[in-house]
Parts: structure tokens; sequence; C-alpha cells
């Protein structure tokens, strides 16, 4: 399958992300929305990684390790990813302790 | 690489400490001993004794700029440990674990002003991230706390996504994540350029350029006054090396096609900055603004970037983080932030209001200070790029509005009356404050004691 449509289909998701997260207004759905960055993202290096490596052995190379770091920058994402996951849902646990909601409109109080 | 694998040894041992260690003085003891033995094995890694052998091609490279950097760093983080530290105490009942994460963030300082290759300076950028927005929400039952620390959560998240993007495509476009590999031609595809723009972007949004700033005052304001210290100083300029390491290494060749969009960017931070530090009421959220404005400043050796740009980044990081670990460290000893809780201090306490006086005329740049020398080298930088001079000046005369905000606190503090009752100021205190600003002067007047250690 041409790497086009790999990297359609990961534009696409990392958009549907990025549009949820200016437009919802619930914590738990607006962090979602940026996992599905992470994952369109990661998406998207697997298909280079696999065009490189495709490309490197038509171009008569030996090397068959080429376009593996875009594999291993997958790896580095998700374990970060999952970290940011432990640390977010509890700063949105003791958010929803003190007022009750998880809802960003609360988020106002700084303002002033 | 001293400092660096150090660093986490040392985080790791504060947070056993607080299993085995009840008294909190011990705890800071060791954290301060600890900060002064990583100031001691960067230097001695800049003097060519490596304690640790590990090969890092490809992936980290300490040059010169990096480790000097990494020093003024460490040794502002010193300077940071010794004058707050104990007001930690307040905040939490988690004393030991702050530093721990602090000790933590520096290493992913160091990943940052170090990087060889996108991945290191993705998991710096994370490493750095993660902890500020834990240290964000320290304050847990405190509502502005928890508030700050989820804004900064969703948008830090939210920009590291972009960052991963544009790392994504400039992965497509050249097969290699290593920095100085990345650009081979001179006319860039689309996916280069769409990458080095996310990029862009999301470097603005961690060093809180204009239009991606709007998190920074919120932020700033809710997190506990302490962790404000730090996050506005040490971690910002920090993330400034990325940026100029990566634009110079990674990015240089396609210089015509960014420089444009970067002086658009510093045009609009100075002005948003300063403009809007003008109208605040508390000091607090105008020492918010006046950090965005000075990453106005900063932002001009980005735009410039060519070896005077390097080495005023440096005077500059030293100057501002200097200057506002000392202003932070008195904030936090008030009851109160508004400008009028400083009425009268310099009758009460002299050599505070003295000190304090000090690091603001060195934030507002005047003459004598190391505030002064670091925009003369901002703006020398900016002069030798020889295009946009309009740049130039839009940056001097918001630099004479910076002027207005800065002197607020000092028409406070020596003309006006009133009781100000800041908390118990230790004579220690004082001293490190006197240290502090005699530092900044010296600085002023003698720059090159600190960038001679940059070619020697």
């Amino acid at each position: 399958m041409p790497v086009n449509y790999y990297i359609f289909l990961s534009i696409a998701l990392f958009c549907i992300g990025i549009v949820g997260v200016l437009t919802r207004r619930n914590a738990i759905i607006i962090f979602m929305c940026i996992e599905l960055m992470f994952n369109a993202v990661n998406l998207l290096l697997v298909a280079f990684s696999k065009m490189h490596h495709k490309a490197a052995i038509d171009a008569g190379s030996v090397a068959t390790n080429v376009g593996s770091d875009g594999q291993i920058f997958v790896f580095f994402i998700m374990v970060v990813a999952a970290a940011e996951v432990s640390v977010g849902l509890a700063i949105i646990v003791m958010m929803y302790r003190n007022v009750h909601s998880v809802d960003v409109n609360f988020l106002n109080r700084l303002k002033h | 690489m001293n400092a660096l694998l150090l660093s986490a040894i040392l985080g790791v041992m504060m947070m056993f400490s607080s299993v085995l260690i009840s008294q909190k003085s011990a705890a800071r003891t060791i954290a301060i001993a600890g900060m002064l033995l990583l100031l001691i094995a960067n230097i001695m890694d800049m003097q060519g004794i490596h304690f640790f052998r590990i090969n890092t091609e490809g992936m980290m490279h300490f040059d010169r700029f990096a480790l000097l950097f990494n020093s003024i760093a460490i040794f502002s983080i010193l300077l940071y440990f010794i004058l707050s530290s104990k007001d930690m105490e307040k905040v939490g009942g988690y004393y030991s674990e702050y530093f721990s994460l602090i000790f933590f963030i520096l290493c992913g300082i160091i990943l940052v002003t170090s990087f060889k290759s996108l991945l290191i300076l993705f998991l710096g950028i994370e490493i750095i991230s993660i902890p500020l927005y834990i240290l964000t929400g320290a304050e847990k039952k405190n509502l502005r706390s928890n508030e700050a620390s989820l804004k900064y959560f969703l948008l830090g998240a939210f920009s590291t996504g972009l960052m991963l993007m544009g790392i994504a495509l400039i992965y497509g476009a050249t097969a290699t994540f290593n920095t100085t590999q990345l650009t081979v031609s001179e006319k860039p595809g689309v996916l280069m350029i769409t990458g080095m723009i996310l990029l862009l972007f999301s470097m603005s949004f961690k060093v809180s350029a204009a239009p991606f700033h709007f998190w920074t005052p919120d932020v700033y304001d809710g997190a506990p006054t302490v962790f404000t210290a730090f996050m506005a100083t040490i971690v910002k300029v920090g993330v400034f090396i990325g940026f100029i390491r990566l634009f110079d290494e990674s990015f240089g060749m396609l210089k015509p096609q960014w420089q444009i969009w970067v002086a658009l960017i510093t045009a609009a931070t100075l002005f948003i900055g300063n403009i809007t530090a003008v109208f605040q009421q508390s000091v607090k959220r105008m020492l918010a603004y006046s950090s965005i404005a000075q990453a106005g400043f900063m932002l001009l050796a980005v735009y410039a970037m060519n070896s005077e740009a390097k080495e005023g980044l440096l005077l500059y990081s030293a100057a501002y983080c200097l200057a506002t670990i000392g202003i932070f460290s008195v904030l936090i000893k008030m009851t109160d932030y508004t400008f009028d809780a400083f009425n009268g201090l310099a009758k009460k306490e002299p050599i505070v209001a003295a000190t304090l006086a000090i690091f603001l005329l060195s934030l507002a740049g005047i003459p004598l200070t190391v505030g002064f020398m670091a925009k003369f080298y901002m703006l020398e930088a900016a002069i030798a790029t020889g295009k946009h001079l309009w740049l130039v000046i839009f940056a001097v005369l918001m630099a004479a509005v910076s002027v207005y905000y800065y002197f607020r606190v000092i028409q406070a503090m020596y003309f006006k009356d009133g009781q100000p009752n800041p908390m118990q100021i230790s004579p220690s205190f004082k001293w490190t404050l006197v240290v502090l600003a005699g530092l900044i002067v010296l600085l002023g007047i003698f720059p090159n004691l600190l960038l001679n250690w940059f070619y020697f």
C-alpha cells in the first residue's frame, strides 16, 4: 500500500485530535484527544520508517536497519505518554476532589 | 555527562531520603550539598575531567556552550535552594520529593541543552515538563494551584503533540533524527517546512513567546510562588538554549525561511509582555508578564543566530536568572503580593530593599548591572544581522516601557509610606541577597568574567 494513505490517515487523526482539544470542554475528553494526537504521530513514524526502509532496499543498500530509529522513537513516545497519563489523571482527580467537576470552564478563577 | 548522571542519582537519593530521614533541615542540607557537588562536577567536566566514559555519539554532544550554560543553571539552582528552599516547607508535606523533582528537571535541562538528536530533545522537554506539572499543583487543597496545574498540563501536552508531529514530518523528509544531518538541500520540501514550523510553534509555546504565551500568566500566578521562581527562570532559559541549538544546527541553512517568522514572534512577544505588565496590580503577575517580555529579548538571539547571539544568550540567562530568583525570594517573604504591600519596605528592611532595587534595575537594563550588558549583547547581535532594523528600535522602545513597571516597585519601597509586614527575614538570607546583588554588579562591570569561560 502506498505511504500516502498512511500519511493522510494520520494527518486526519491528528486534526481530529486538535479540533477536539480546541472545542471540547471536558478535561478527560481533551486528554483523550491529546492521546489521539500522539498516536497519529506514532502511526506516521512507523509509516515513514517503512518507507525509508523500502527506499534504502530499492536503492541497493545492504544495510537493512535503515528506518529502524523511527520505530524506536515510537517506543519512547509510548513510554512518555504513559508517564504523562499517570500525572495528568492524578491532576484531574485532584481537581475533581475540590470542585466535583472536570469541566474546563471552571478554569477561570485565575483571570483576575 | 558528569552533571547529568549525578543529577539523576541525586534525584533518586532525595526520593529515598524522605523515607529514611524525617528532619526537614537534613533534607535541605543534602539537597544544597548535592547541588554544590553537581556544580563542581560540571566545572570539572569543562576542564576535561570526565567521571563517566559513555559513548553518546549521535545522541548528545557536550560542547563548551552547553557545559557553560549548565554551570550557570546549576549555580542558579544552588542560589535558589539557599534563598528559598526553606519556604518550600509551607507548600505541602512532601518536602524532599520537591527537591528530587527539581533534580530530575535539571536532568531534563541538561538533555535539552546538549542534544544531538531530536529524540533527546523530545525526552528532555518531557522530563522538564512532567515534574513541573506536579510542582505547579503541589498545593493540593488550593484551587488556584489545581487550576494552574491542569491548565499547564493540558496545554503542555498539546504543544508536545505539535512538537512530535513536527519531528515525525522532518523524519519523513530526511530519514534521520540527527540534528546535524537534517538539512542537506537548499530547497526544502513541504514536509520539512511544515515540520519546522510546528517545531517553531511548540518551542515558542515552551518558552512562552506570543502568541503562545496565554498560559504563562495564569500558570505562574496560580503555582506556589517558590516553584514559580524556579519555572520562570532556570527552566525557561534552559529551553531557550535548546531552542537556539535546534535552529542553529538543524535549520541553520533554512534561515531565510524562518527568520521573518521569528522576527514577528519576537516583536509580538516584546509588545504583549511589556504593555500588559504595565496594567498589573499584583507583583507576582507583573513578574509573569515581565518573564514574557524578557523572553522576547532572548528571542532576539534566536533571530540573530550568530556568535554574538550565543554569548549574549549566556549572559542574558545569567542576568535574568540571578535577578529574578532574587526578586522572587523576597516576594515569597511578603504576605501580600500587591504593589502596595511594598510601601515603606526601605525603612523597615533597608538591606533587602536596596538589593531588590538592584535586581529590578538589572531586569530593566540600567547600566552598571549585568542586565544592561545582556541587553547590549542582544541588540548588538540583532544589528549584526544587518536586516530588520525596525526590530532593534522596537526592542529598545519596549525596554523603555519596561522601566515603568519595574520602577513602580522601587517607588513603592522608597517613596511611599506604609507598614509592610514581611515574614521573618534571617541575617543569612540578607547576606545571600547582598552576595547576589554584588554578583550582578560585578558581572555588569566585567561581563568577560563569565564569557571568558566560553573560550578557555
